[in-house]
Order: structure tokens, then sequence, then C-alpha cells
């Protein structure tokens, strides 16, 4: 056996795994199993709705036949999750919505063909919150993931929206998992679960067969249990697709290479506007120990200003609603997914009328119908051109820093540790949104961003902080990123409850 | 800007979501809590500056105007909620 590989396989890394696999310590079989074991017994998690055992052990006994005949790819045998937001052919896709229900897609999306191309597995989907709109996993129609971390009586949200990615990486049930990040949700469920996870630059990893929310904002990463496991993921995940056309022509670096350790000399940005009022004080500390150990580590800690970000929360969410309501107008019933019961006499508005209301949970409904109101004749400009002119300020405030030298940003991820399920039931939406207000940024920007865990806080449960980098370099900011798991040592795992 | 109950029904007749009548009053005050949030935009000085319509400043691709798929007439229905002889099937449309 490797180093470090104590315990069962499921609970290894993807490098750890792929090298045993290599060395013919394993089979991808065995592997497999020992994951579907784990999901077996892991239903109180709620995270995979859709489980695909005799999928993965077909692909597995593939992934065993191309070892064995040599060159297998990186990720060929590894068992992984994959969010419901992938269209995944001949198996539910339903965007945890039930507006989709019932749905099998006919075609895989570019991400998944790309993953089962390079040999990886898939166990099953994902919880997620519905159409990825949420911070808690909450509005999803299979119920809440809940978060594996548990130091008292409360049952805690894995944050959202890929709650479920984020729940069955923290809880060993898979290697490694996908995420879609639209305004946070790979890198705040992330840092409610002690994982890793990195949002790419926009265009990087196609959205083609992926269930749009927000088309200019969305994006597609992997989450995982070390940032190699990112880079490694994300190799077999990125590159350009004819399918989408917003996919960037770019070559796709080596990015486990470009794992050097080394980040002497860098520029680390600290936002001062990051510093928000009401931030809790062990956020704040955890922030300043980063910025320690990235200088420990050589880096150039530098004090910048993004004016602009303080109007991302509120930019974010009249940009996003009014996508998803252009974009989740597909949904009426027709062609696909639920079509309510219809009365005599009901005409076609009224099927599209009670199939929307049946089918959209609440929060869907509300974004759709605030998307709607900013994009109607007389608000147009008031609202939505206002928010694009502000996103331009935003992401000029981003190139203004890197002009000056800054390699990427070093920020908290999060106002709060992971927060009890239903505790946000009686919140107004804008205090639910107040969840995004360090993430969103990024993603109006277009730019990459990865999330580490720290450390603990004083209940124990997981915190992380976040890097942003220049776009197109995700292998920089995996470097840091790197530099940071080391220097923090994150080793805790949750005790095993469920 | 506050958003009453007749402009909550007319938002949710563009959107084609059916909301009953008892609802509009909550969807009112939701609607008009989070446009409340956004009104901090008004706070931004804009002036001279474009609306940003692509993250990434690039072209969108293009490509030769030819069919490159098709003849997938059962795969295209598998999903329908009511699909005949080859068709969508829809309520009547036409009095």
């Amino acid at each position: 056996m490797s180093m470090g590989m104590t315990g069962s396989a499921n609970t290894w890394t993807i490098a750890a795994a792929r090298d045993a696999l290599r060395k013919g310590e394993i089979s991808a079989v065995d592997l497999t199993m020992s994951c579907l074991t784990a999901i077996d017994a892991s239903d109180a998690l709620n995270a995979f709705v859709h489980k695909t055992p005799e999928l993965a052990l077909d692909q597995a006994r593939a992934a065993d036949a191309r070892i064995a005949s040599g060159n297998a790819p990186d990720l060929c045998g590894i068992p992984l999750g994959i969010k419901d937001v992938f269209c995944t052919k001949g198996v539910p896709s339903q965007a945890a919505s039930n507006i989709l229900k019932g749905f099998v897609p006919e075609y895989e999306s570019t991400v998944t063909a790309k993953l089962f191309g390079a040999g990886a597995v898939m166990l099953g989907k994902l919880n997620m919150d519905e159409f990825a709109m949420g911070s808690a996993t909450e509005s999803s129609c299979y119920g809440p993931a809940v978060n594996p971390w548990k130091v008292d009586d409360v049952l805690r949200t894995p944050g959202g929206s890929s709650g479920g990615s984020a729940a069955a990486v923290a809880a060993d049930l898979c290697l490694g998992a996908t995420g879609t990040d639209t305004g946070g949700s790979i890198r705040q469920p992330a840092a409610f679960t002690g994982t890793v996870g990195i949002k790419p630059t926009y265009g990087r990893v196609s959205r083609w067969g992926i269930v749009a929310y927000a088309s200019s904002l969305d994006q597609a990463g992997p989450m995982g249990k070390s940032v190699r496991d990112l880079a490694i993921m994300l190799g077999a995940m990125a590159g350009h697709d004819a399918k989408d056309s917003t996919s960037a022509d770019l070559a796709v670096p080596d990015f486990e290479a470009a794992l050097t350790g080394d980040i002497r000399g860098k520029k680390i940005g600290i936002p001062a506007e990051y510093r928000i009022e009401g931030i809790p004080a062990e956020i704040d500390a955890l922030w300043a120990q980063g910025r320690e150990m990235l200088r420990d580590a050589g880096a150039e800690i530098v004090d910048i200003s993004l004016p602009h970000a303080k109007y991302a929360l509120p930019a974010y969410y009249v940009i996003a609603p009014a996508e998803a309501s252009s974009n989740l107008a597909r949904y009426d019933g027709v062609r696909y997914g639920h079509r309510a019961a219809l009365a005599a006499g009901d005409g076609i508005t009224d099927m599209y009328e009670k199939t929307r209301a049946e089918g959209f949970g609440p929060e869907t409904q509300r974004r759709i119908m605030v998307g709607t109101y900013v994009l109607s004749a007389g608000f147009y400009d008031a609202y939505y051109n206002r928010a694009r002119k502000v996103r331009a300020l935003i992401k000029r405030d981003f190139e203004q820093a890197f002009a000056a030298g800054i390699d990427a940003i070093l920020a908290p991820i999060t106002p709060t540790s992971a927060f009890g399920l239903g505790e946000m039931d009686k919140a107004s939406p804008v205090e639910v949104y107040l969840n995004d207000v360090f993430t969103v940024t990024a993603n109006l920007a277009g730019l990459p961003g990865v999330a580490v865990p720290m450390g603990l806080d004083s209940k124990g449960l997981p915190m992380g902080l976040q890097l942003l980098g220049r776009p197109w370099d995700e292998a920089g900011l995996l470097n840091h990123a790197y530099v940071l798991e080391r220097a923090a040592g994150f080793v805790a795992k949750p005790d095993k409850w469920w | 800007m506050s958003i009453d109950i007749d402009t909550a029904r007319k938002v949710a007749k563009l959107a084609r979501i059916r909301v009953e009548e008892a609802a509009l009053p909550k969807l009112a005050e939701q609607l008009s809590g989070i446009l409340g949030f956004m009104e901090q935009l008004n706070e931004v000085d804009v002036t001279g500056i474009e609306p940003m319509v692509s993250v990434t400043p690039m072209r969108l691709a293009r490509r030769a105007d030819v069919v490159t798929d098709g003849n997938q007439q059962s795969a295209v229905l598998a999903n329908a909620p009511d699909a005949r002889e080859g068709f969508f099937a829809v309520p009547k449309v036409v009095e």
C-alpha cells in the first residue's frame, strides 16, 4: 500500500487511488464497490438522489480492462458523483426540480462525456438546490442534503447549491464530484464541509448539457478532497467545445504539473471591501492566518481596493434572475418534464401556468418573477441595464488589481460556518441572499476561484478561505491553493453518525 | 420601488406562473423586498459605462450554416408528456 492509504478505499484521494490502480494494488471494481457500500449506508445524508450502481460497475469493469492494457488516463477507474444538473444519458437528470420529474436525457453533457471518456465511473446523481438556486440545498425537490459535520443535535446544511456534491465528498461516498458555481455554489458548500472546490474561469469548461440557470455566470468545476485532485479532475473536464458558443478555444494546461508549491515573489491582494460589518471574529482571524501562511511561503501581501465589490450582490440578484427567467421559459409542459393535469376547457395558457406553478418550487418561482419584472418594458434600463453597467465596473476593479501586479486575491468565502437546516426558514429572501456576499464577485467578473479548508471554528465546524485568480490562470491559482492547503494542514474528518 | 398586488399579478401572468389571489400579497411583499435591495445600485455612478455583454472579450464563434444533426425524431419526442404521430401534442390553440 502507498503512503497514507489507510482506511477503506472510498476515503482515498483521487491521486492516491490513481497510483494504487496503476500499481495493481486495487481494482476499479473493488474501489467502486467500496464507494457503493458507503453510499448504501448514507441515506441519512440525502446526498445521492439517483444511484447508478449497475452503470458504475460496468464502467469500473471497462476501466480495469483499460488499466490492464496500459496508458490509462488519470481518472480511469475513479468513482465520482455527478451533480443532478448535468444531463446524463439514460439516467434521470432533473436539477432537483419537480418540473423535470421523469426526464431522462437522450444525450450526455460535455463534462460527463469527457469524464467518462477519461475512464471515470459514475456512482449516481447528487442533490442540489432546485436549478442551482440556493445556498443550503433546501430548495431541492428531493428534500435537503445533510452536512456530515454534526457537532450537536442540529442537522446542518452542507451549503448549496452543490450541497449534495460537498456532502458526498466530505462523507467519503465518492472520491470526487462535479459541481456548478453561478454565485458561489461550489466554493460555499466546500467551505461548509471542509472540502476543496474550484470554479474555473468562465468559458474554461463547457456548459453544454448542463441545465442552465444564469448562462453568463454558470460554470462547472470539480469538488474533492485535495487541491491535487481538483487539478486532475479539472484537466479532464476543461477544454474547448464547439457546442458551447462561450467555450474558450484555449489549450488546457497540465494543472497537476503546476503544483510546485513555490509562490515566492507572488503578490496576494487583500481586498479592503471584504471586511464587512458584522463578520464573525473567527472568520476574520482565519483570514489573517491565511495571509500569514502565504507570507511565510514567500508571497507578498498587498492591500487592494475593489471599490464596487459591495454592489456585487444586488447586481447579481438582478442579472441572475433575469437570465433565469429567460432560460426557464423552456419549461412549458410541451417537450419534456412535468405537465399539469388540465380541466375541461383549459387552453394552452392554462397549461403553461398550471404546469409552471406545480413544477417550480417557491424560490425558483420568485427568481423567475423577479427576472421577468426587471426585464419588463419600462424597467429594463432601470434594473437590468444598470446592473450590467455595475457588473462592468466590478470586472474593471479586478482588471486594475491584476494590472497592478496582483497574482491572486485571498478572501473569506462565507459570513458564517454551516447553519442549521431550517434556520433560514423565517428569513426574508434578501437575508438568505446575503450568504453569497463574498462569492458572487468572481462570477460577475468571470474569474476562477478556489475554496480551501483552513480549520475548525469554536463549534467544531469547518471553515475555509477562497483564492481568486487571473482569468485563465487556474494553474497558478491551484498552486497558490496548494500552498495554503499544505500550510493549513486541514485533515479533520466528520465523525460518522449517519 | 414597491410592488403592489396588481403588479405582482401582472408579473406572474407575464412569467406564465399561476398564482392564486390569496398568495399575491405575500408575493408582492417579497418582490418589493428584493427590488428594494436592488435600489443600492442607484448609488453607483455609471456615467459613460457600457453594459457588459460578454464576460470574456470575445466574438461569439460562428459555424458554417449546414445541417450537422437530425433524423432523431424518436429521441426528440422521448420525453414529451404527450406526443402523437411524430408531433408534440398540446391543448387546442386556435378556436
